[in-house]
C-alpha cells in the first residue's frame, strides 16, 4: 500500500495534526522544522566530554564496565597481542576477524587460525576495527559493512576490538560529526554499534553476570599509530 | 493482556503476603536508586540534560507528525518498510502478516513493552508461531507464563529459586540432576538454549527505544546483546514503537541516551546501543534480508492535546518505579497491566481507560519522588491528580468517600459550623483518650486503626484555645 | 539531598524587595494553624506562635480558617476543594505573609492553588498573591527572617522526617536542622529513608491501610536502628502516621513537631500519642 492510500497512517497523522491545533502542516512549515534535522547541532556536551588527556579517560571508563584494554605501538604488534589475548582467556587459537587490508597484510602467526566472513557458531573469538571510541563513557563505535559484519560483534564469546588512539573522541556528538565527515551527512551505516562493556545481565536477583548473550570479554587493542 | 488493575486492592494484599515478593522487592530496593545516585554524582550536568531532553521530546511532540514522516521516508529510502498501526489489533495483525509473508515458523523477540502492550506473543501462539523471548528476564517470565512486574527487569520479583524451578520445568531435556542452584549456571543454561533460537529464527522482533527522523535509525538499548542477535541473525527484522519514540537527530538521541542508563540502573550508558537503519544492504554478509517498522498509535495520538502530553516525553527508564514507596511494597504486578508504577499510573488509565483502572491513579501518597527522579521532569503527581479529577467527575470512587468529602467539605465551608462540630468531637475524643493518650480502637477510624495507634486530641482546639487567651488582643 | 532542592535558592525570588519595605515596620504574620493542629495539637500551633513573635513579627489568627482544601483536592473534588479555598484566600488577604506548621498546607497554598484556579483567571491576582506570601514555618524563619538558630538544651538523640510537601514542593530540608543546631545535647541521626514518605498521604493511608502500613513499617525499622529516641518533622499527618506506628508496635520513641522542641515548649505537651499522666 503506498502511503497515501493508508487510512490508518492518514487517521494517525490527522489525530496527531487536531491534537497539535493544527491541520497538515505547509511545506513552509515542514520545511523549517526539518531544519534541525538538516544541520543537526549539539545540545548540552558534559564537560566530561571534554577532558584533555581522552586516551586515559577512555582506558579508565572502559576499564570500568569490566572491559580490558592494550596499548600497542601499531598495526605490526596486532597479531601478537591478539594470540596473546586468546591464551590469557584460554581461547583456543582461532580467529574470526574483518575483512580489512590492513589487518590482512600482517603477518599472523602460523598457529593462529584467521578467518574473515561473518560470526557463525562455534566461533569462539573475533577481531574488529573501531570507528571511533569515545571516551565519556569507554565506548567503542563499530560500523557494520560487507567487509565488517555486525554478527562478528555479538557472536563470539571474546571480541576484541583494535582502536586507533587518534579514532578517540570526547564525547558521542563528535563521534557523530566525524561519521558524517566520513559517510556523508545524513548517511548511516546499516548498524551502528555502540558497545560499552561486555555483555551482562543481572536479571536474576540483582546478581551481575557478564557474558549474558553476547561477549563475556571485551578487549580493546590501542593503537598509538595508525 | 487482561487488566486486572480493578483489583487493585486486593492485588496489593496479595502481594504484601507474598513472602518471596516481599524478599525481591526488599532486594531491589537497596540497587538502583543507590546505583542512579552515584552516576547522577559523576555528572554534575545531569539536571541540565535533563532540561536539554525535556525539551528534545518536547519539540519532537510538537511536530510529531513531520518526524514521523520524516523517519518514515529515511526508512523507506534505505529499504526498509513502515506500518501505520491505530490500535493493538492493528498492530498484531501487521505483525502476523509480516511473520506468514516471512514463512516463519520461530520467532526470537527482544524484551519490548509495546510487544506487552499488544499482547504480541499471545497472538503469535495463536497464529501458529512460536515466540520465544529471549532477554534473560523476560525468557522466565515467558516460561512462567507471567507479566514483567518491572518495565526493565522484568523477573526482579522472583528469586533464583523459582527461577531454578521454572528451568527444571521447562528444559526436561537436560539432565534432572543437574546443578542449578546459582544465577551463573541459570545463565549458562539459559544462554545455550537461547542460541540455538537465534540461529534458527526466521524472524527477530525487536522494539526501540528511539527512533530518529534524521537517519531513519531506529535505536534500541540492551545490556545482554539480545537484541543485535535478535536483529541480525533472522531473515526479518520487525522493530514495533510507539509514535512518540521519535526524536529528531542522532545528537538528540545521545542527550537522551545521557538520561537514560544513568537514570534506569545506574549505568554510564547501557552495554549495547544500537543504531539500525535498514536491511541488509547489497553485499552485506548479515543483517535481516526484511526490515519493517511498526509505528503504534493506540491512544497516543489522543494525549498529545491534553493534560497528558507531558507523559508522551516518557522515555521507559524505570526510576519513578525504583523510587515508588508503593511500587516498592507491592511491585509491579498488584498494578494489574501492562505498566507499573507511577508511570503505568498515567499511563494505563490513558491507554485502557480511567474505567476499572481508577484505583492506579489513587493508590499513591503523591510524595512527589516520581517527578523528583523522572529524567524527563513528568510532573506524575499533577497528573496522577488530573486522573483523581477525572474519576470523580465522572462519578468515580467509594461512595462512604463521595459522601465523606461532601459532608467535610459542609462543615469546613461554614467556620462557625466547624468550630461548633470540632469542638465538641475534640472534646469527647480528648476525654476519651486522655488516660492512654491514644486510641487502639475507635469506630469509623478503622482504617486507621487497624495498623496503628491514633493519638488523641489534646480536648481543646487551638482556635478555642486562642481566641480564649487572646480575645482582647484580637 | 533531594534532587530537586539541591540548587533551589534559599530565598525566593521577591521575598528580598518585600523585606526592604518592611524593613522598619513589624510584620504582620497571619498563623495558618492547619486542621491537624487545631484538633489534634494546639501545642504546636502555640509554639508556632511563640517562634514567630520571638522572630519579631505580629501574629494574627483569623477566626474563618478552617482547612485548606487538600483532602478535597487530592481526591479529585475541585469544586468541593475551591469552596474552601476560598475561605482562606479571604481570610489571609490582609497579612502580609501566612505561616503554616505544615509543608503539606503550605504546599497546598502555594503550589496546588495556582492549579486548582487554573480555570478562573478572575482569581488569579488573588491566588498568586497568597501563594506568594505563604511559607512553612521553618522556611519561613530562616530564608525570609533570616532567623538564626537559638541556643538552649535538649537532651535527645534525634532523627528528622522530611514531609514529602515540605521537602519537594517547598524545598524545605536544611531549614529546621539549622534551626535546631545550636541546642546543646540534641544530636540528629539521619536515617537513610529521611526523604521516603511515611506512608500518610492523607485519605490513602485509610484508603489503603495495608501499603501504608508497609510503608510506614520501612520507616519505623530505620527509626528503631537509627537508636533516636525522638523523632521529629514538620507536618502533623506524617507524625501522627509514625507515633501512631511506634506505639502500635512498642517501641519507645517519642514523636514531636519540630516546633515544639524549637520553641522550648516541649514540656507544654506530653509526645504525640502519649498521655500527660494525670487522670
Amino acid at each position: 500500500m503506498t502511503a497515501a492510500a493508508d487510512p490508518a497512517r492518514a487517521a494517525m497523522l490527522a489525530r496527531i495534526q487536531g491534537a497539535l491545533g493544527r491541520g497538515a502542516p505547509s511545506e513552509e512549515q515542514r520545511r523549517r522544522v526539518l531544519q534541525r534535522c538538516a544541520a543537526p547541532s549539539a545540545n548540552l556536551i558534559p564537560a566530561r566530554g571534554r577532558e584533555n588527556d581522552r586516551i586515559a579517560q577512555f582506558i579508565a571508563e572502559a576499564e570500568r564496565v569490566n572491559a580490558t584494554t592494550g596499548r600497542l605501538a601499531g598495526w605490526s604488534a596486532v597479531p601478537a597481542a591478539v594470540a596473546e589475548t586468546l591464551s590469557a582467556a584460554r581461547l583456543p587459537p582461532r580467529l574470526r576477524m574483518v575483512d580489512d587490508a590492513r589487518l590482512a597484510s600482517l603477518a599472523w602467526p602460523a598457529d593462529l587460525a584467521v578467518a574473515t566472513g561473518k560470526a557463525v557458531d562455534g566461533d569462539r573469538a573475533s577481531l574488529a576495527v573501531a570507528f571511533a571510541g569515545i571516551a565519556e563513557t569507554g565506548t567503542v563505535m563499530l560500523l557494520s559493512s560487507p567487509s565488517s559484519p555486525a554478527t562478528l560483534n555479538f557472536l563470539p564469546e571474546m571480541h576484541i576490538v583494535i582502536l586507533p588512539e587518534q579514532a578517540i573522541v570526547g564525547a558521542y556528538e563528535d563521534a557523530w560529526a566525524n561519521l558524517r565527515t566520513a559517510l556523508g551527512a545524513g548517511v548511516m551505516p546499516r548498524v551502528v554499534n555502540w558497545i560499552t562493556g561486555p555483555s551482562r545481565t543481572a536479571d536474576i536477583e540483582q546478581t551481575l553476570l557478564l557474558g549474558a548473550h553476547g561477549p563475556r570479554l571485551l578487549h580493546i587493542l590501542l593503537l598509538a599509530e595508525a | 493482556m487482561q487488566s486486572k488493575a480493578h483489583t487493585f486492592t486486593a492485588n496489593a494484599r496479595a502481594a504484601l503476603a507474598d513472602e518471596p515478593l516481599q524478599a525481591a522487592l526488599a532486594r531491589f530496593q537497596g540497587g538502583f536508586p543507590v546505583k542512579r545516585r552515584a552516576a547522577i554524582d559523576r555528572l554534575p550536568e545531569f539536571d541540565a540534560l535533563r532540561d536539554a531532553g525535556k525539551a528534545i521530546k518536547d519539540a519532537a511532540l510538537a511536530n510529531l507528525d513531520i518526524y514521523l514522516e520524516q523517519f518514515e521516508a529515511k526508512v523507506v529510502a534505505a529499504g526498509g518498510h513502515v506500518h501505520w498501526c491505530e490500535d493493538a489489533a492493528a498492530a498484531r495483525q501487521t505483525v502476523i502478516d509480516l511473520c506468514r509473508e516471512a514463512g516463519a515458523k520461530t520467532i526470537t523477540k527482544a524484551k519490548s513493552m509495546i510487544g506487552e502492550e499488544i499482547a504480541i506473543n499471545e497472538a503469535l501462539a495463536a497464529a501458529g508461531f512460536t515466540p520465544i523471548e529471549t532477554d534473560l528476564g523476560e525468557y522466565i517470565i515467558q516460561l512462567r507464563d507471567e507479566a514483567p512486574s518491572h518495565i526493565i527487569v522484568p523477573a526482579v520479583h522472583l528469586s533464583k529459586e523459582q527461577v531454578a524451578e521454572s528451568f527444571r520445568a521447562h528444559h526436561r531435556d537436560l539432565p534432572a540432576e543437574r546443578p542449578l542452584s546459582e544465577p551463573q549456571a541459570m545463565l549458562d543454561e539459559a544462554r545455550a538454549i537461547l542460541r540455538q533460537a537465534f540461529l534458527t529464527a526466521d524472524v527477530g522482533i525487536t522494539g526501540a527505544n528511539m527512533l530518529i527522523a534524521e537517519t531513519g535509525s531506529t535505536v534500541l538499548v540492551t545490556n545482554e546483546g539480545n537484541a543485535d542477535l535478535t536483529q541480525t541473525l533472522p531473515r526479518m527484522q520487525i522493530v514495533i514503537a510507539s509514535i512518540e519514540k521519535v526524536v529528531p537527530t542522532l545528537e538528540d538521541a545521545a542527550t537522551v541516551l545521557r538520561l537514560l542508563a544513568r537514570s534506569a540502573t545506574g549505568q554510564e550508558l547501557s552495554v549495547y546501543t544500537t543504531f539500525t537503519t535498514g536491511p541488509k544492504r547489497g553485499d552485506d554478509l548479515d543483517g535481516p534480508a526484511a526490515f519493517h517498522v511498526i509505528l503504534l498509535d493506540n491512544g497516543r495520538s489522543r494525549m498529545l492535546g491534553g493534560p497528558f502530553a507531558e507523559m508522551l516525553r516518557c522515555i521507559r527508564c524505570g526510576a519513578c518505579l525504583n523510587h515508588c514507596p508503593v511500587y516498592s511494597a507491592v511491585g509491579g504486578h498488584a498494578y494489574g497491566w501492562v505498566y507499573p508504577g507511577p508511570m503505568g499510573s498515567v499511563l494505563t488509565p490513558n491507554l485502557i481507560g480511567l474505567a476499572g483502572t481508577s484505583d492506579l491513579p489513587n493508590a499513591s501518597t503523591l510524595c512527589g519522588r516520581c517527578e523528583e527522579v523522572c529524567p524527563m521532569r513528568i510532573p506524575l503527581p499533577r497528573m496522577l491528580r488530573q486522573l483523581r479529577r477525572d474519576a470523580f467527575a465522572s462519578g468515580g470512587g467509594p461512595k462512604p468517600m463521595r459522601a465523606g468529602l461532601a459532608a467535610w467539605a459542609f462543615v469546613a465551608g461554614r467556620p462557625w459550623l466547624y468550630r461548633l462540630a470540632t469542638g465538641l468531637g475534640v472534646r469527647i475524643l480528648g476525654l476519651l483518650g486522655r488516660r492512654h493518650g491514644r486510641f487502639r480502637r475507635l469506630p469509623g477510624a478503622s482504617g486507621w486503626t487497624a495498623v496503628r495507634d491514633l493519638p488523641a486530641p489534646a480536648g481543646r482546639t487551638f482556635q478555642a484555645l486562642w481566641t480564649e487567651r487572646n480575645g482582647a488582643r484580637q | 539531598m533531594s534532587d530537586t532542592c539541591r540548587h533551589r535558592p534559599l530565598i525566593q525570588p521577591g521575598v528580598q524587595v518585600i523585606l526592604i519595605r518592611m524593613h522598619d515596620e513589624q510584620l504582620t504574620v497571619g498563623l495558618f494553624v492547619t486542621c491537624l493542629v487545631d484538633l489534634m495539637r494546639p501545642s504546636v500551633g502555640f509554639a508556632a506562635v511563640k517562634l514567630l513573635e520571638n522572630a519579631g513579627c505580629r501574629v494574627v489568627v483569623p477566626a474563618q480558617q478552617t482547612c485548606c482544601g487538600q483532602p478535597a483536592f487530592n481526591s479529585g473534588a475541585s469544586a468541593e476543594a475551591k469552596a474552601v479555598a476560598r475561605q482562606v484566600i479571604d481570610a489571609f488577604r490582609d497579612v502580609d505573609y501566612v505561616v503554616a506548621p505544615s509543608g503539606s498546607c503550605a504546599g497546598m497554598i502555594k503550589t496546588h492553588y495556582p492549579e486548582l484556579f487554573a480555570d478562573e483567571p478572575a482569581q488569579a491576582a488573588a491566588v498568586a498573591a497568597l501563594a506568594a506570601k505563604t511559607y512553612e514555618l521553618t522556611s519561613f524563619l530562616v530564608d525570609v527572617l533570616r532567623q538564626k538558630p537559638a541556643a538552649g538544651t535538649y537532651p535527645v538523640a534525634a532523627t528528622y522526617h522530611d514531609s514529602c510537601s515540605g521537602l519537594r514542593e517547598l524545598g524545605v530540608k536544611a531549614q529546621p536542622r539549622y534551626l535546631l543546631s545550636k541546642l546543646e545535647g540534641l544530636s540528629l541521626t539521619e536515617i537513610p529513608s529521611a526523604e521516603t514518605c511515611c506512608g500518610f498521604g492523607g485519605l490513602f493511608c485509610v484508603k489503603y491501610t495495608d501499603i501504608s502500613a508497609k510503608m510506614v513499617d520501612a520507616k519505623v525499622d530505620d527509626i528503631a536502628a537509627s537508636g533516636a529516641k525522638l523523632v521529629l518533622g514538620g507536618d502533623m499527618g506524617c507524625l501522627m502516621n509514625i507515633a501512631g506506628r511506634l506505639q502500635r508496635r512498642g517501641l519507645a520513641v517519642e514523636v514531636r513537631h519540630v516546633a515544639e522542641v524549637l520553641a522550648g515548649s516541649a514540656d507544654d505537651a506530653p509526645a504525640i500519642g502519649e498521655s500527660d499522666g494525670k487522670p
